[in-house]
């Protein structure tokens, strides 16, 4: 035995496999850390079953209060006995360990929060009832209770059959529908049409006061603003007296839910954006139930706060951000890098300005971000405010964060890795080629140009793409140059200039951090920013996992060429 | 561009017909000529281009600079105008003040008239005369603050009046005019106070605060009076215009003794302590609060301000009304305030400021910002912050001697009557006082403080705040967050490097780093999530198990290697070298698991069921939720990929050559490692260390989303910290454009650049070095 232990030691083979540890330590982590995200982010989607019990957990003064809870299981912990009598709950000392779950109670109406810790030994008469609905509000969270009856003007629909289920089940469903395309209609016309119209009359008036500050506002030309503003109020005054019945008939329908406890509740139709009975489900209703929550999580707009609904408008911020940014970053990073390789004289100067550059890319982002909001904000924006925008005055248009400046200043963050990129694509295009170009008396910018950069593309796509990996994944220089928690419209939209380089946007990083920490409600919002930052990692590594296979598609290729 | 070149490069030789190429031809001669003047073109273009993203580059540094420098500019003041009031009744100026806007300044004389004039020229807008008892003098004076502009006439019946000044500013017309009214008010009541019946007053002392008011008298015996006013403003007050709606209730106060010697006399800030200063410097105090509520007094404090002779000139309050500045007739000024300590009030010294010889005249603190004026008998006039214990300016303006100065609210004009009655109009550029290199790097002994500390504190609710800017504390944050994030990325990250760069099977490898690279990608705000609403909880909880992770993993992998040892050969063959790590990657979930299920028995026995707990009660030691391990955990993730790609690279560059000579010495393949490889690679795994603490030092989502973000200076692993990175994204939205604060947020950014360009630079150098130094073994 002592002899195996010293050959053992003395090959060193316990520090080999120490070291064999560390990566595996660092596999397990990454792994686990991706699944830990898969598994939180997805499950949120999942229609889960909701359970009606009686809690009756023992109180200090003796006396057993029972009280009816509906919710769904959420998780479930152990924790010590001390902990819970501290808290107020005189339990049994002799057992160490008691079990707790929590349960996600909805109705925040009712009860006031939305999540409930019970103690798995007071839960009694633990049942799924198949009649149960849960419904998604666009207030108040969700909602889980029986139906009992459909109102419409307050009034009951009679109902022939008392207790047919099905019916006022069915019944409610097709009110349910009628709301919802009422709802659609109201909010393409706030959004959509009142929305273009105010738009135009905020423009009229900086029409009018651009005159103004020109001295050119002469009576004709007041005259034709006048006209035209004219025009969209009367068009703004129609909307609104649509607006007015579609609301009418909106609150038309009401239903009456019983809760838990007995308590019986009525809910407006046009609150519901989701009712379905989560106990009747199949496994197959559970799907299409669960990918219609994903695509509205992809596909919708916030709701309460961002702690519900859709992320739409931070995906689209988000895409838009990173597309601007590479129309900056592409051109200026290539021009650089060509400069350095190809056209300055290699001396101790390019040696600096490559260790400048490489450093550059270590440089804290928050650093960028303070650049970005003195000098471009401030000082470039606040001039071009001066100069084009005075009519807007005192309120800044260019002269506050906003899209254009967070692209600017993440074109700048991430600059030096397309530098690094294609110069290292440029140094690998054997020096054969070139002087083959050149002797047959191509110049050395057709050179460049026809042999060099074609050779050297895939290089600079793979720096573009780790640039906009970069970028995408980057909060905090975005914090402060134009990212807000909520914007009020897209920056790529119907109205004149459609495309909105001042305003301000979403984004995906910044949500996941705005949601998760700035939020009234955590635990509600908390699977959503797990679904969030999910989105946000699979982006980000399928850029990656695309620019690392270019690399080595691309080194492959010019092996060949270096024999 | 590329079609016009396309047409120009396409051999045009190409015609059958003619072999002759006639080089000559026109159209050839224009087209090479085309084709010269597009590469020239190019490579202006492509220099012009390439040099200017690379000063954009360096604009960056440059404009953190320029945003930096005007911090530490000294101020300037320059002479204006120079006139004499017109209305010259020959009375005496009691005092002298500038108004907001620094248009009209404001002259009380010592017959009861307060003047308004233009500041520019001195031509008389308003005269008001304060309405005072009949046939009565003014004898004493005494102001509040110049804020309330609250101000006490003492006559000579030892009455008392008081009335304040101020200015109701309009705006009319077409472009908006401006129009300032001044005004005087009396804010108590038009009556006056009655403070000794037979005797005239020899000092005068007054303070306000929100609606009381406390008149303080000590007439040539010592006996002391105290007058307290308090205001009943009715709900209705607001609406009441004429004001007639007040009602005060005015209750006295003799004080039982008498204060001898009494040669200046004033109140506190916060109507505490009443101040009694003799000539030769000795100063007392009293508690008001006690004389209120009918106790015995004695007083409270006993110290002499000056010592040796040196006889204090002037005292005054600096903004806030805690501290005292003490001129003296040599020269000096010092700052007092009370400290309590352990039930022991005391006035202590905090600092002292000289600029010259002559005795110091006349002192004006600043309204705004804790600077104060001062012009000795000589003419010389200097500024001085306290906080920064910092002297702006200092220079012989003067060569009269001063009589009054007033300084405009913003601190941008400063006026000064000479003995003769000459007023002097200075403009005063001091934007940023309060930063000197003791405040952003050393303790400082900030007001009502027991001790000098390093504090962050950028802003308060209060207009009188004292702006705290150490950046120790922030920088303190930074390098924690950066030593318990390198605690465990360096090990890990290394010890992967050289198992992954030397050890590991190639098609291993080829897995292991693009997993590795992902990592890298991850975003940070991925991380700082997870860390602050699934990690923090999840310590919390499991304490003990995250720490006995430390001692059962190792050993669990020491346990597995020995008893992969000890296998049949024919197992052990059947996995090839250099896939230990995909051995243990169950190995490591296991005792991973492991270890959670060994700690909560242990926690049970040993710390009461709950470690946190204990740590807090039984240890005496803080913690936070949201603590140092927290971060080390998480940032220590998002460093372990950076440490581990560059040091892997420098393990698996080392020549191949080195090894197999080493090999075949009969070394065994760790002894190679060691002896051969870890030297010759040591560069590159220093720089990647290097690079590694630079990221980590600059990451700012992880620290502001896992951390409580309080600034506090303590090693203390459970407790949080504030990093500058965290720090700026916290408080540059809300800062104003060109404030101290702004700018001292760009010098913590500057800050940050400058240590991260450091430490990369030197990392980048090292590395070079080493490609060189491969290239030619």
């Amino acid at each position: 035995m002592k002899k195996r232990i010293s050959t053992w030691l003395s090959a060193g083979t316990p520090w080999i496999w120490m070291n064999a540890g560390a990566v595996a330590i660092c596999i397990v982590m990454v792994i686990g850390l991706l699944l830990l995200l898969t598994v939180r982010g997805m499950s949120h989607f999942w229609p889960r079953d909701v359970m009606q019990a009686i809690y009756s957990p023992p109180s200090s003064s003796g006396a057993v209060q029972s009280t009816q809870v509906i919710g769904e299981f959420v998780e479930s912990e152990f924790i010590v006995t001390a902990q819970i009598t501290s808290s107020g709950i005189p339990v049994d000392d002799s057992q160490e360990f008691y079990e707790r779950q929590l349960l996600k109670l909805g109705n925040r109406d009712l009860t006031g929060a939305d999540f409930t810790w019970v103690l798995s030994d007071y839960l009694d008469d633990i049942e799924y009832p198949q009649n149960i609905v849960a419904l998604e509000r666009r207030e108040w969270g969700n909602f889980y209770g029986y139906l009992t009856e459909v109102k419409e003007d307050g009034l009951s629909i009679p109902n022939p059959l008392i207790n047919d289920d099905l019916k006022i089940w069915t019944d409610f469903n097709q009110r349910l529908e009628r709301a919802q395309d009422i709802h659609d209609e109201i909010y393409r016309i706030q959004k959509r049409e009142i929305g273009e119209i105010n738009y135009a009359v905020e423009r009229l008036r900086l029409d009018e006061r651009r005159l103004q500050l020109d001295e050119e506002d002469t009576p004709e030309a007041l005259a034709e603003i006048n006209s035209s503003r004219i025009t969209l109020n009367s068009r703004y005054e129609l909307l609104q007296s649509e607006l007015q019945l579609l609301y009418q008939e909106i609150n038309r329908d009401t239903a009456v839910f019983v809760a838990a406890n007995q308590q019986e509740v009525e809910i407006k139709l046009s609150d519901i954006v989701r009712a379905y009975h989560p106990n009747q489900l199949t496994l197959i209703a559970k799907f299409f139930a669960y990918f219609s929550k994903l695509a509205e999580f992809v596909t919708d707009e916030p709701r309460e706060a961002n702690t519900e609904g859709g992320i739409f408008p931070a995906i689209f911020g988000t895409v838009m951000m990173v597309m601007l940014m590479s129309v900056f970053v592409t051109p200026f990073g290539v021009v650089a890098a060509i400069y350095l390789r190809e056209y300055a004289r290699q001396g101790f100067v390019t040696r600096a300005i490559r260790i400048a550059v490489n450093n550059l890319a270590g440089v804290p982002s928050i650093v960028y971000g303070v650049f970005g909001l003195g000098f471009f904000i401030y000082i470039i924006g606040g001039e071009i405010d001066q100069i084009f925008y005075p009519e807007a005055l005192p309120a800044p248009t260019f002269g506050t964060p906003g899209l254009l400046w967070a692209s600017l200043t993440l074109a700048l963050l991430t600059v030096p890795v397309v530098i690094v990129a294609t110069e290292e694509g440029l140094a690998r295009i054997p020096r054969s080629v070139r002087e083959g170009s050149l002797a047959l008396g191509a110049t050395k910018f057709e050179t460049l140009w026809r042999v060099v950069l074609p050779m050297a593309s895939p290089a600079m796509m793979t720096g573009l793409i780790l640039a906009v990996a970069r970028a995408a994944g980057e909060v905090a220089p975005l914090m402060l140059v134009g990212v807000v928690k909520l914007a009020p419209s897209l920056p790529l939209n119907g109205n004149y200039p459609y495309l909105h380089l001042e305003q301000k946007f979403m984004h995906l990083g910044f949500h996941i951090y705005d949601v998760g920490f700035q939020s009234p409600n955590i635990e509600a919002a908390r699977p959503l920013v797990f679904a969030t930052a999910l989105l946000l990692v699979l982006v980000i590594a399928a850029l990656n996992l695309l620019a690392v296979s270019m690399r080595n598609h691309l080194r492959e290729k010019y092996k060949s060429l270096d024999v | 561009m590329p079609t016009n070149i396309d047409q120009s490069s396409q051999p045009t030789t190409v015609n059958q017909q003619s072999p002759v190429i006639k080089v000559d031809s026109g159209r050839l001669l224009m087209r090479r000529k085309l084709r010269h003047f597009y590469d020239k073109a190019a490579s202006v273009l492509i220099a012009i281009g390439g040099i200017s993203v690379i000063l954009a580059i360096l604009l960056i540094f440059l404009y953190l600079f320029y945003e930096v420098i005007p911090l530490f500019e000294s101020a300037a003041i320059e002479q204006v105008n120079e006139y004499r009031l017109e209305n010259a009744d020959g009375s005496r100026s009691l005092h002298l003040a500038i108004e907001e806007q620094s248009e009209i300044g404001m002259r009380i004389g010592s017959s009861g008239i307060v003047d308004f004039f233009d500041v520019k020229n001195g031509t008389l807008r308003a005269s008001i005369a304060v309405s005072l008892p009949n046939s009565a003098t003014v004898v004493n004076f005494a102001l509040d603050t110049e804020e309330s502009g609250v101000f006490a006439l003492g006559l000579d019946t030892g009455e008392v009046v008081v009335a304040s000044y101020g200015y109701e500013t309009s705006f009319s017309g077409e472009e908006n005019t401006r129009t300032i009214t001044p005004v005087i008010d009396y804010p108590f009541g038009e009556q006056s106070f009655e403070i000794f019946s037979d005797t005239t007053l020899s000092q005068l002392a007054v303070r306000t605060a929100d609606n009381s008011l406390v008149i303080a008298g000590i007439n040539e015996n010592g006996s002391v009076q105290l007058v307290r006013a308090s205001k009943q403003v009715s709900m209705f007050a607001a609406f009441d215009l004429d004001g007639d709606d007040i009602n005060v209730e005015i209750e006295s106060f003799p004080v039982q003794f008498q204060v001898a010697d009494v040669s200046q006399m004033f109140i506190g800030g916060d109507q505490r302590w009443l101040y009694f200063v003799s000539a030769n410097g000795l100063i007392r105090t009293l508690d008001l609060r006690s004389i209120f509520n009918g106790e015995s007094v004695d007083f409270d404090i006993e110290t002499f301000l000056t010592q040796g002779g040196v006889r204090p000139t002037q005292v005054a309050f600096l903004l806030g009304g805690i501290s005292l500045l003490v001129a003296d007739d040599e020269g000096g000024i010092s700052q007092w305030f009370v400290i309590r300590e352990n039930n022991q009030t005391r006035l202590e010294k905090i600092r002292e400021f000289r600029s010259n010889s002559s005795p110091i005249l006349r002192l004006t603190p600043e309204q705004r910002r804790k600077n104060f004026v001062s012009v000795d008998s000589e003419g010389y006039v200097a500024i001085y912050n306290t906080t920064a214990h910092r002297e702006i300016f200092s220079k012989d303006l003067f060569a009269e001697t001063p009589h009054a100065i007033a300084l405009s609210p913003r601190g941008n004009t400063l006026l000064i009557e000479s003995e003769s009655g000459m007023l002097s109009l200075l403009n005063v550029r001091n934007a940023h006082p309060e930063v000197s290199w003791s405040v952003l790097w050393e303790k400082v002994w900030y007001e009502s403080y027991s001790e000098p500390d390093y504090i962050w504190q950028s802003s308060a609710s209060s207009n009188e705040f004292e702006p705290k800017y150490s950046l120790v504390p922030l920088s303190f944050g930074t390098l924690k967050a950066a030593f318990y994030a390198m605690l465990l990325a360096a090990p890990l990250a290394i010890c992967g490097a050289i198992f992954t760069g030397y050890f590991m099977a190639a098609p291993m490898r080829r897995k292991v780093k693009p997993l590795i690279e992902l990592m890298e990608a991850l975003p940070t705000v991925v991380l700082g999530f997870l860390a602050g609403l699934w990690l923090a909880p999840f310590v919390e909880q499991n304490l003990l198990g995250i720490f006995s992770i430390l001692i059962v993993l190792p050993a669990g992998i020491l346990l597995t290697s020995f008893a992969w040892m000890q296998l049949p050969a024919q197992i052990r063959h059947s996995i090839p070298d250099g896939w230990e790590a995909a051995l243990l990657i169950p190995v490591v979930l296991l005792f991973g698991y492991l270890s959670f299920v060994v700690a909560a028995p242990i926690e049970g026995v040993f710390f009461g069921g709950d470690m946190r707990f204990w740590i807090s009660n039984n240890l005496g030691v803080n913690y936070d939720q949201r603590n140092a391990l927290v971060v080390g955990f998480a940032m220590g993730f998002a460093v372990i990929p950076t440490i581990f790609s560059i040091a892997e690279d420098a393990i698996f560059t080392v020549p191949k050559h080195l090894t197999y000579g080493s090999l075949a010495l009969g070394a065994t393949p760790w002894q190679s490692l060691y002896r051969v490889v870890l030297p010759t690679a040591s560069p590159g795994i220093f720089s990647a260390l290097m690079i590694g603490m630079g990221r980590a030092v600059g990451e700012t989502m992880i620290v502001l989303m896992a951390t409580g973000n309080t600034p506090i200076m303590d090693i203390n692993i459970f407790e949080g910290m504030r990093t500058l990175a965290a720090n700026i994204a916290v408080e540059i939205p809300e800062s104003a454009v060109d404030s101290t604060h702004y700018r001292i947020l760009f010098l913590a950014a500057l800050v940050l650049f400058m240590f991260t360009f450091v430490f990369n630079t030197i990392a980048e150098i090292v590395r070079q070095r080493l490609r060189v130094k491969y290239s030619t073994v």
